[in-house]
């Protein structure tokens, strides 16, 4: 098991209110997972996301991530745990713009302590790994959505994470170029990747072995979910 | 080195922004090395002016009161005996003296005639040792010999002033000259070996240097008494051992001299009239009051060196104050540079968390802005050095003014403006790496 969620809450304070935004969701999560979690805005996926991301921690419940417990560590641990463990994928991609993409894709390993010779070689194999390994000097405004997109998985998956997390990947990308991403995803999981992916589309959730709904700050399951809508509209 | 390459980067990719905060900067650190290199300058040309052209020779002359006798205007007072040769072995024994030379002179003075033209200048009567000790040397016609002095030989040595002055146009060596209508055969023009020549700016200047100013020229002691008196009391010319030893060679001398060549009950005779006011060390308690009370007399050496620390000590408090001012301008450009990280930290709230997310630890994105601060100021305050230095050889080149590059004032600048980068950058870095990735990735 690579990571478990044990009835974990997520409060936030909004003036005296307390807000409860994720209630009791306890998941768990094979090696070799190919996850998607849909549900609609303000349903709370992105902080489920930056929870399992180990950006944050839970108010209550466990989290489990490669044996750890997420809960105890304090912020230089939790950047460990994120550099070695996790791999991020954003929706808007976050290249920094004055970087080239070998440079942005080598970013994690230099946090890693990879010595430079080593980070460049690793970069470039990760971008060759994704098809840009003929745009590695290129700048990211000098790369179309979809290349971006691109360089951002080779940047996720360049320190050989156990969990890649992606946020809406295809969220900024038109169909064709989300369909590229979906793809390298496809591969990724056959080969035995870890993949949980936050999405509101239906199509490209339909490309994940398993898929979870959010709703209200609770975690259902598909085959809940369609009894559920099912119910609403009859 | 990677968080340099980085800073760099950010600075590069913010030109004008990048200019405008390091502004501040440039011209506190280009300020403060301008008026660094003219206070040292101006320093270094006043010492040069006063000892730099004497080989390391300190003058010794006989004071009344606070003002040095001046024999144009005064008889010889009364028990004050004039040097004997013997007096030369003595003095010369004495610690840190090199080489004794006896003279008199008339400063100002307007008995020097040929022809037509008149003299401006000073008149010495020198003894044998006193042109080669002062570093005298022909550069037409001959020196003085020792049949000169020995025959009472009415001859006179020009120097190049002097010689412009009174032969304008025409070789001097034969011509005649006439000093309180003696006339004295011009042998020879002399020239100091040493190339220097005072730099003279200002009318201080002008006062401070004018002993060769207005040019000068010499006739054998033994010829004196022909155009003045005989029993004038001497000037002496101390040569030191060594620079630092002038100081002190100066005052055994003055000491000695007041000690044994006046006797307790010297007295002014005529009336007294005070010469060009000058820096003089104390030759210790003046020997005799005179019979009408109040003055008294003593030897003073003129030394050149404690002159010229003294005006140099004025020139640095004034500046002093100069460089308060431009420390302050370096604060408020210190200011500039936190106020721009602060708003560079709120642009890159996205960076951050990002950075973040792919595992950067608080202390990498604390130094990372601490980098790029200091590296900011750290550039600002090389190129403030290279703009002041660039400033003060105008400053130079417009007024005149002497300049010098101090390597320390430049390697304190450069230092002291990397640290402004660290006190300044402190700030902003603490809020960078306090970011909450969250919120961070959360603002786009």
């Amino acid at each position: 098991m690579i990571l478990e969620l044990n009835h974990v809450y997520k409060d936030y304070t909004r003036g005296k209110n307390a807000v409860s935004v994720l209630k009791d969701i306890c998941l768990e999560v094979e090696q070799g997972d190919y996850i998607a979690i849909m549900g609609p805005s303000g349903s709370g996926k992105t902080t489920l996301m930056n929870l399992i991301g180990c950006l944050d921690v839970p108010t209550k419940g466990e989290y489990h991530l490669a044996g750890q417990d997420i809960g105890a560590l304090d912020d230089n641990a939790l950047a460990d745990i994120r550099n070695k463990y996790i791999g991020f994928v954003f929706q808007n991609f976050y290249l920094l713009p004055k970087m080239s993409a070998l440079d942005n894709v080598a970013l994690p390993l230099l946090y890693a302590g990879v010595p430079q010779k080593e980070r460049r070689a690793r970069a470039a194999e990760a971008l060759t790994a994704v098809g840009l390994g003929e745009r590695v000097h290129f700048l990211p405004n000098q790369l179309s959505g979809g290349q971006c997109q691109r360089v951002a998985i080779a940047r996720a998956m360049v320190s050989h994470p156990q969990l890649l997390l992606a946020d809406e990947p295809t969220g900024a990308l038109d169909t064709a170029a989300g369909n590229q991403i979906m793809e390298i995803f496809q591969h990724l999981s056959d080969q035995g990747m870890t993949i949980l992916m936050i999405t509101h589309e239906p199509d490209i959730a339909a490309c994940a072995k398993k898929t979870y709904h959010i709703r209200d700050g609770q975690l259902i399951t598909d085959a809940a979910h369609k009894e559920v809508s099912r119910h609403e509209t009859t | 080195m990677e968080n340099i390459r980085l800073a760099f980067q950010g600075i590069w990719g913010h030109k004008m922004r990048s200019f405008l905060t390091m502004l501040g900067i440039i011209i506190g650190i280009a300020s403060i090395i301008t008026i660094v290199s003219t206070i040292k300058g101006t320093n270094e040309q006043i010492k040069e002016n006063l000892i730099g052209a004497g080989g390391n020779v300190v003058t010794v002359q006989l004071y009344q009161d606070t003002y040095p006798f001046d024999m144009a205007y005064n008889e010889p007072p009364a028990g004050v005996k004039v040097l004997e040769r013997s007096t030369r072995r003595e003095l010369e024994a004495l610690d840190g003296v090199e080489k004794i030379a006896f003279y008199t002179k008339r400063e100002f003075s307007n008995d020097v005639r040929a022809g037509s033209n008149s003299f401006f200048g000073t008149v010495y009567g020198v003894d044998p040792a006193y042109l080669d000790l002062m570093s005298y040397q022909p550069s037409y016609g001959r020196n003085f010999s020792e049949t000169d002095f020995a025959h009472f030989r009415k001859v006179v040595l020009l120097d190049n002033k002097a010689a412009s002055t009174l032969f304008p146009g025409t070789y001097p060596v034969g011509e005649t000259v006439d000093i309180k209508g003696e006339p004295f055969v011009v042998i020879g023009v002399v020239e100091k070996q040493s190339s220097f020549t005072p730099k003279i700016q200002t009318m201080n200047d002008y006062h401070m240097y004018s002993d060769t100013g207005g040019g000068a020229i010499f006739i054998p002691d033994s010829t004196w008494p022909i155009v003045y008196r005989f029993d004038e009391p001497q000037c002496v010319a101390v040569q030191a051992g060594s620079t630092d030893q002038m100081t002190k060679a100066g005052k055994q001398v003055a000491d000695y001299l007041t000690a044994n060549q006046i006797s307790p009950n010297a007295a002014p005779a005529g009336s007294s009239s005070g010469g060009a006011e000058s820096a003089a060390v104390d030759a210790g308690p003046a020997t005799g009051g005179g019979a009408d009370g109040g003055s008294s007399f003593s030897y003073r050496s003129e030394d050149l060196l404690q002159q010229a620390q003294q005006l140099q000590e004025m020139s640095n408090s004034t500046n002093q104050q100069l460089i308060w001012i431009a420390s302050i301008s370096l604060l408020v450009g210190g200011i500039g540079v936190m106020n721009i990280m602060l708003v560079s930290v709120t642009e890159r709230t996205g960076e951050i968390g990002l950075k973040k997310a792919l595992g950067a630890k608080k202390a990498r994105i604390r130094v990372q802005f601490l980098t790029e601060a200091s590296v900011l100021t750290s550039l600002g305050g090389l190129i403030g050095v290279l703009l002041g230095i660039l400033l003060a050889q105008l400053i130079s080149k417009t007024n005149g003014i002497p300049v010098a590059i101090s390597i320390p004032a430049i390697t304190i600048s450069v230092v002291f403006s990397m640290a402004i980068g660290v006190v300044f950058g402190l700030l902003p870095a603490l809020k960078a790496a306090n970011l909450n990735p969250i919120e961070a990735l959360r603002r786009d």
